[in-house]
């Protein structure tokens, strides 16, 4: 359970915490809380990379240490021991940490936190983000093109506005280059469950759905998808998957599409020297593709070269700012409007976001 | 209301499948629970079932081996629970979850290299013809060897259990380590032979998970469903036959509920169809005890109430939580075994008598 393998992790964390560096400086200890085990090869993977090239880049003057699989509700006990064992700079690295790290921050005013997705912030909590929704877009245009069913499969993790914001982001993409697609939204209350993940994409499958997208963080549904492929005759299709967080390549060399890569390592290795060179401050950040921290993996062969160069010419677009995700006219599922003809939509409303734009079916869990 | 999306078939066959690491880890459990052994180390067996089954499958390419080495290997690792506890006589409660720590972590070191590696395909028993006939075919004909080797091995534990001398010690010691000590029984090594069967059925679980359900190796991928086959035991009051029906429940609902979001049904309304469905069948179960059990009354009386109030707050647009519709593989798999507990010959003092005391030979 993951519960009792955060506490040995935890534990073994205080005792590596007492380490000096030769030169008699304390080396800046950098530590980082996961969601998920450092090998689900997705979101907790990416950010491990993160951590790994801050290691690599500083070497001996910072000490870095994580606990993995922790669950969110159970996240406070782990982020406060992490501070008291001495870590300057915690990330905390799920939406559901948010509480749990302003709650600790404020009792450990010297330390600093960055949060990844959240909004709450202080004068030693930052938050940090990717414009994922930007890849989901160029997501939308690929699925759009590619299914043949005009059923597409979403398997989504938690009704929060990261996600909700996803899912609009590839529908709105997706209906203007298929007008008949249609999405079947699952969510599954995990971030990392590859069982029950695995048990979703089958169910999307069977209910008809020829590309699968995914907002959680394990590989299970793109190797449902890739084992769909498994004994097709010439000339028929399986279904298709896209790599979420991380590129997933190897786990669907025939099923992946293309993927979102979240690419940690220069936020990460940016922040470490601002605490390094005292010059740390509170800040929002939010990247997208233009900066790299959101960014698309490589496209599979079976795509069109127009539907490749489609696709290509929409990341290249919103990477240079001349085209936004959320372009109106745009309305909200009850019909109300939300966007005109040409207006593009402000950060509040997308960081705000907990509804479906018009056309998506279902309802979003509160 | 458009249910035509929903295939009552379809779903069944999906269910027996999520549901086979819980009736085999399950099974094992309520071996071990009935010889007096309680070992909460579940999770980390399956698990090492899991990456063993896996690399063993990859490696030799059959999966009937890679299943073979997961029983194997986590017999072992129960092994070693059972000679810390009933060798060294250390807590259970502790070692098991330790077991589970270990399992966890030593399953992550082993399977390093093994991750984006498909297994070999563990195929249907029956040929597609079979399988393809009208509704017998995928309901009966339709799954790989584990699915029947696991609802045979309940048959078989039932039958050892209730039919057989050696089932009569096994429950012995459980029972009454000391009297069946003094009877002569060797407590200890009757005890490692259930740990050690125990083991080897979490394993295969475990295996199942890696190599048909998902089918992949991924680090921490039992997510917590050890945790869940050691309710089920306990619901199910150390009855073989009420650990499937638990399985299933929980394996159904968890798909049903899958099913009603992909197909953009009204979540509550078949929720409240679902729970009227359960508490019809409690009721004609149940109508014999009724007036004599005051707690099941209490839990039907309160899944009611707990019904009516969702119900009343939504009202009149039905939205439901998520946390609600994950709550309810979980509410019902015990609500159901609850009730069902609660028969005059069962009652909650079912458990064996022994079960998690330190045994110690002192005469």
């Amino acid at each position: 359970m993951t519960l009792f393998k955060s506490l040995g992790l935890a534990a073994a964390l205080s005792m590596s915490a007492a380490v000096v560096s030769a030169d008699g400086h304390d080396p800046l200890s950098v530590g980082f809380i996961y969601v998920g085990p450092v090998g689900d090869y997705g979101w907790s993977y990416q950010h491990d990379q993160g951590r790994l090239a801050v290691e690599e880049h500083f070497g001996d003057a910072v000490e870095t240490s994580f606990v993995e699989s922790v669950p969110e509700g159970d996240s406070e006990r782990v982020i406060r021991r992490m501070a008291q064992e001495g870590a300057d700079l915690i990330f905390t690295t799920s939406f559901g940490y948010m509480t749990p790290t302003n709650r600790v921050a404020a009792q450990f005013p010297d330390t600093y936190f960055e949060h990844a997705t959240g909004y709450q912030r202080a004068d030693n909590v930052s938050t940090y983000s990717g414009r994922f929704y930007e890849g989901r877009t160029v997501q939308g245009i690929l699925a759009g093109h590619m299914t043949e069913s005009n059923i597409i499969g979403y398997i989504a993790s938690f009704p929060i506005p990261e996600v909700i914001r996803g899912i609009n982001a590839a529908y709105l993409a997706a209906k203007e280059v298929n007008p008949d697609v249609e999405f079947r939204i699952v969510w599954v209350s995990t971030w990392f469950d590859p069982g029950k993940e695995a048990d979703a994409a089958n169910t999307l499958i069977e209910q008809g759905a020829d590309v699968i997208m995914q907002h959680t963080d394990s590989t299970a549904p793109m190797t449902i998808a890739e084992a769909t492929w498994e004994g097709l005759a010439e000339g028929e299709t399986g279904v298709y998957a896209f790599g979420q967080a991380s590129d997933m390549m190897e786990f669907g060399p025939t099923a992946r599409l293309s993927s979102i890569i979240d690419d940690w390592a220069p936020y990460y290795i940016e922040r470490v020297q601002a605490a390094l060179d005292g010059t740390w401050e509170s800040e929002d950040a939010w990247h997208g593709l233009d900066e790299g921290m959101t960014s698309i993996g490589a496209f599979n062969a079976n795509i069109p070269a127009d539907v490749r160069k489609e696709a290509m010419d929409a990341a290249i677009q919103i990477s240079g700012g001349t085209r936004h995700s959320f372009t109106g006219p745009i309305n909200w599922q009850n019909g109300e409007v939300w966007l005109e003809e040409g207006e593009t939509a402000d950060d509040g409303t997308l960081l705000g976001m907990n509804r479906y734009v018009e056309g998506i079916e279902g309802t979003v869990p509160n | 209301m458009d249910f035509s999306a929903l295939d009552p078939l379809a779903l069944i066959v999906s269910l027996i499948i999520a549901a086979t690491p819980l009736v085999l880890a399950a099974t094992g459990e309520l071996v071990v629970e009935k010889s007096g052994v309680l070992n909460l180390g579940v999770e980390g067996m399956m698990i090492m079932g899991a990456v063993i089954g896996f690399i063993v499958s990859v490696e030799i390419g059959n999966p009937v081996l890679g299943f073979a080495g997961a029983a194997l290997a986590s017999a072992a690792l129960a092994l070693i629970f059972g000679f810390l506890t009933q060798v060294l006589l250390s807590n259970q409660v502790a070692t098991g979850l330790a077991l589970t720590l270990f399992g966890l972590g030593l399953a992550a070191l082993l399977g390093q290299s093994y991750t984006g590696i498909r297994p070999p395909s563990t195929g249907d028993v029956f040929p597609e013809a079979l399988s393809t006939v009208p509704v017998i075919g995928p309901l009966l004909f339709s799954y790989d060897w584990v699915v029947y080797f696991a609802l045979i091995m309940v048959g078989a534990v039932w039958w050892f259990l209730n039919k057989t001398r050696g089932g009569l010690i096994l429950r012995a010691v459980g029972e009454g380590h000391d009297a069946a000590h003094a009877l002569g029984y060797r407590v200890v090594a009757i005890r490692m032979a259930a740990i050690a069967f125990g083991g080897a059925l979490a394993g295969m679980g475990g295996a199942y998970l890696s190599l048909v359900r998902v089918p992949q190796w991924s680090e921490g991928m039992t997510a917590g469903i050890g945790w869940i086959a050691l309710a089920i035991v306990v619901f199910a009051s150390w009855k073989p036959g009420r650990v499937i029906l638990g399985a299933w429940l929980f394996g159904g609902v968890t798909i049903l509920q899958l099913n009603i979001q992909a197909a953009n049904l009204n979540i509550l309304g078949i929720l409240a169809l679902a729970l009227a469905g359960v508490a019809v069948v409690m009721l004609l179960v149940q109508i014999r005890s009724l007036t004599r059990h005051k707690v099941i009354q209490i839990v039907m009386v309160f899944s009611f109430a707990l019904l009516a109030l969702v119900l009343a707050l939504s009202w009149p647009d039905f939205r439901l939580d998520s946390a609600y519709l994950s709550m309810t593989p979980y509410l019902t798999t015990i609500i159901v075994l609850v009730a069902l507990s609660g028969d005059k010959t069962r009652r909650a003092l079912n458990a064996p008598a022994s079960l998690g005391r330190v045994f110690h030979a002192s005469a």
